[in-house]
């Protein structure tokens, strides 16, 4: 949005605020309902989770990571994939999803930057993982957990060679360069030999140990493993995503989305602070392309199609622009779908073409609404300005909040 | 590691070379075929620039609304008899098929053009909605239309078809100019003179500029934007057509569900080269964009190199030169 837009992008902003205001309140009971039936733990997320106290999200929150860790273990009969899908490999598609959704939750959500080239990182990230771990390519070798944070900076780099040119400039022309990166990786993968095109790279590496048998533990045929790591690998980004999203990095972007040129005026370095989020994207997506690298074991020019960049979005739009728990239930949503009911697999990207159509029409902040308010100042804070009781806000107030949102607290304060 | 990155040089293999007497060899009938890509563009790149013009818009779909003119000229030709080899009517009899393709496409793309701006986009704008989720429809809906395609005719491309033998016309500096060369740059020519002289005379091009410009004070001044958005698409969905059946003359082989997605990123591109929202611009930029794409592939050696040197030129214009050369026009200059 241009400066010499006018009053337009405010006039804007206003209306929609208000618009959101007035449907806000009679809506919220059916809301709220039907996430409760939709999804675990979702349909607590505006009002009822803020209501309970630290220690019971926490143990409520320890209850699902331990759900989520034995999913493939428990593999419950009508959520089951099978006999369609190995299930435990259904589960960490879903979880690639997810930290696919994750990443670029922070591109999209965060910042209001449509990335419509994300899979070209996550291609750039497989082929780090490829090409420094298969036995196909003549360069440099290192165990395969390194090419993780290797493929995360390798993917960084990329990201803001992208962002530097076209960030400056309106969101719209992001959009496309990217959309042209995507399908440029793909046409670079065919065409440099290094690359090696279709052949591609055989035998990727997975992390070490054998199991009993003497076969690793981490094969491609065996699911869980691969989960497990990839499921802790969300839970660290999501946390540190959750931290970003606090501090005032995290408040830049949202000003950013909200309203750029605002956001500038303000003194907001725009410009820093959406390469940021497009290089934290990136990096994101770089490293679930590693993961999936040495699960797949295979790594060539096909698996990259510009039209997967879109299943991404649609999983971020669909979870809720701007909510990380929004982003893992859409991403895994998205990944989920086709696997279980394989009758419509072959119709997927149709149906997430008019997803994306009619949940922008219909529906844009998603199944999770991104939290529009007072994100910066932690629940006492917050508490204490909605909460229309005054004792009920002294007994919030009193008991010691823990750390993460003393901290937040006084970032707030500072800023 | 230092043996390692030997793969790395280009001068293992051929995959990217530099030969420069290689294109100067082939300069001129270079510069045909880029011109005759490159008008083909820029009727696309049109309907990019006048929707961007008066919506601050990319229309993402726009592709799609290419492709199904591609369709449209793909099943009027086949079901008037084309077939992979020369036809063998006379003269007038081919030119009068051609003209039915051409009006069918152009139909056909015009009215995708308008159903899209209808279901997708008119929703979104009646309640205002963030730039951010216009775009998502846009991809939204281009992506739609794209498997829609796709689950009707399925992946690999239809059956080329032969519209006439291209014969000699002229010889320029030692090239050969054919006769399709020609009919797709003389055609083209005539109706980006058109539509220019349509933006800039006629009572419906001063509206789309008066909404370009700014669409309150152009609304209190009595023009009905609801119309002048309608006519946009329409017109950027007519040229789309006009461009499917240059397109399907030009790469036969090319009628593709996903065939509309590159040649988009290259219109656009070819519309920011020019300047985006402004129609001569596109036109340049088209142009340009064709000529730099086929010296560029002859340069490096692979004909996959078009897409890679037109998406550099994107880039590097968005860095240098973000108002294209001919700047935004349409309405008012934009950052």
């Amino acid at each position: 949005m241009s400066m010499t837009d006018g009053p337009t992008p405010l006039r804007t902003a206003a209306a929609e605020q208000a618009a959101e205001d007035r449907e806000a309140s009679p809506k919220a009971p059916g809301r709220s309902a039907l996430r409760q039936q939709g999804k675990r733990k979702s349909g607590y997320f505006s009002d009822r989770w803020h209501a309970l106290s630290r220690q019971q999200q926490w143990a409520f929150l320890v209850i699902v990571v331990v759900l989520a860790y034995l999913l493939p273990l428990l593999n419950p009969p009508i959520i089951t994939t099978e006999p369609g899908n190995n299930f435990a490999l259904a589960c960490f598609d879903m979880a690639r999803f997810a930290l696919i959704a994750v990443g670029l939750n922070i591109v999209v959500g965060y910042a209001g930057l449509l990335d419509l080239g994300y899979v070209a990182f996550f291609a750039v990230g497989s082929y780090v993982a490829a090409m420094l771990t298969s036995p196909d390519s003549p360069y440099l070798h290192i165990p395969y957990l390194w090419t993780l944070p290797v493929a995360m900076a390798v993917t960084m780099f990329f990201g803001v060679m992208l962002g530097v040119p076209t960030l400056r400039l309106r969101g719209d022309y992001l959009a496309i360069v990217t959309l042209g990166f995507g399908e440029i990786i793909r046409i670079l993968a065919t065409i440099i030999p290094a690359m090696k095109g279709q052949v591609g790279f055989q035998n990727v590496g997975h992390p070490p140990g054998d199991g009993a048998d003497g076969t690793p533990i981490f094969s491609n045929s065996n699911g869980v493993p691969w989960y497990w790591l990839t499921l802790t690998i969300i839970i660290i980004v999501t946390l540190l995503v959750g931290n970003l999203e606090r501090s005032r990095v995290g408040r830049a972007w949202i000003a950013i989305r909200e309203d750029e040129d605002a956001a500038e005026i303000m003194g907001v370095p725009t410009f820093k602070y959406k390469v940021w989020a497009f290089a934290i994207g990136a990096a994101v997506g770089g490293l679930s392309g590693a993961l999936f690298a040495g699960q797949v074991g295979f790594v060539n020019n096909q698996k990259f199609d510009v039209t997967t960049s879109i299943l991404f979005l649609a999983a971020v739009v669909l979870g809720g622009a701007g909510n990380k728990v929004g982003a893992i239930l859409g991403g895994a949503l998205v990944s989920y779908i086709p696997l279980r009911f394989t009758a419509i697999a072959e119709y997927k990207y149709l149906i997430f073409g008019i997803a994306l159509v009619l949940i922008m029409i219909f529906r844009s902040q998603g199944l999770l609404p991104a939290r529009q308010r007072l994100l910066a100042y932690g629940r006492t804070a917050m508490n204490k300005i909605t909460s229309r009781d005054a004792t009920e806000t002294k007994d919030t107030d009193k008991p010691p909040a823990g750390p993460g949102a003393h901290a937040a607290g006084q970032r707030g304060a500072e800023a | 590691m230092l043996p390692s990155l030997v793969p790395l040089l280009p001068t293992e293999n051929d995959w990217i070379t530099f030969d420069i007497p290689s294109l100067i060899q082939n300069f001129w009938s270079a510069t045909f075929d880029g011109l005759t890509f490159g008008a083909i563009y820029a009727l696309v790149a049109l309907g990019y620039t006048l929707v961007y013009g008066v919506l601050n818009l990319i229309n993402f779909a726009h592709s799609e609304v290419f492709i199904v003119g591609c369709y449209a000229v793909f099943f009027t030709l086949s079901s008037l008899g084309f077939g992979p080899s020369a036809p063998r009517l006379d003269i007038w009899a081919i030119i009068l098929n051609l003209l039915l393709a051409l009006v069918l496409a152009m139909l056909a793309s015009a009215v995708t053009a308008f159903l899209l701006e209808r279901i997708a986009y008119k929703p979104l704008r009646q309640r205002n909605a963030p730039r951010l989720v216009f775009l998502i429809t846009a991809i939204g809906a281009s992506f739609t239309i794209q498997y829609l395609i796709y689950l009707w005719r399925g992946p690999s491309p239809e059956l080329a078809l032969t519209m006439f033998r291209p014969t000699p016309i002229f010889d320029v500096f030692g090239t050969i100019v054919d006769s399709q060369q020609l009919v797709i740059i003389i055609a083209a020519v005539i109706m980006m003179v058109g539509i220019d002289r349509f933006i800039s005379k006629s009572r419906t091009g001063r509206g789309i500029r008066a909404v370009a410009q700014d669409p309150d004070t152009a609304t209190l001044m009595g023009v009905n934007k609801e119309r002048i958005i309608i006519t946009t698409f329409v017109i950027g969905g007519l040229l789309a057509g006009a461009a499917a059946l240059f397109y399907v003359m030009k790469i036969p082989s090319g009628v593709q569900y996903s065939g509309g997605f590159v040649l988009g990123i290259k219109a656009f591109a070819a519309a920011v080269l020019g300047g985006i929202g402004n129609v001569r611009g596109a036109l340049l930029g088209g142009l340009l964009l064709g000529l730099i794409g086929n010296y560029g592939q002859i340069l490096l050696g692979n004909s996959q190199w078009t897409d890679v040197v037109a998406f550099v030129v994107l880039v590097l214009v968005l860095l240098l030169r973000p108002e294209g050369i001919l700047g935004t026009s349409l309405g008012r200059s934009k950052a």
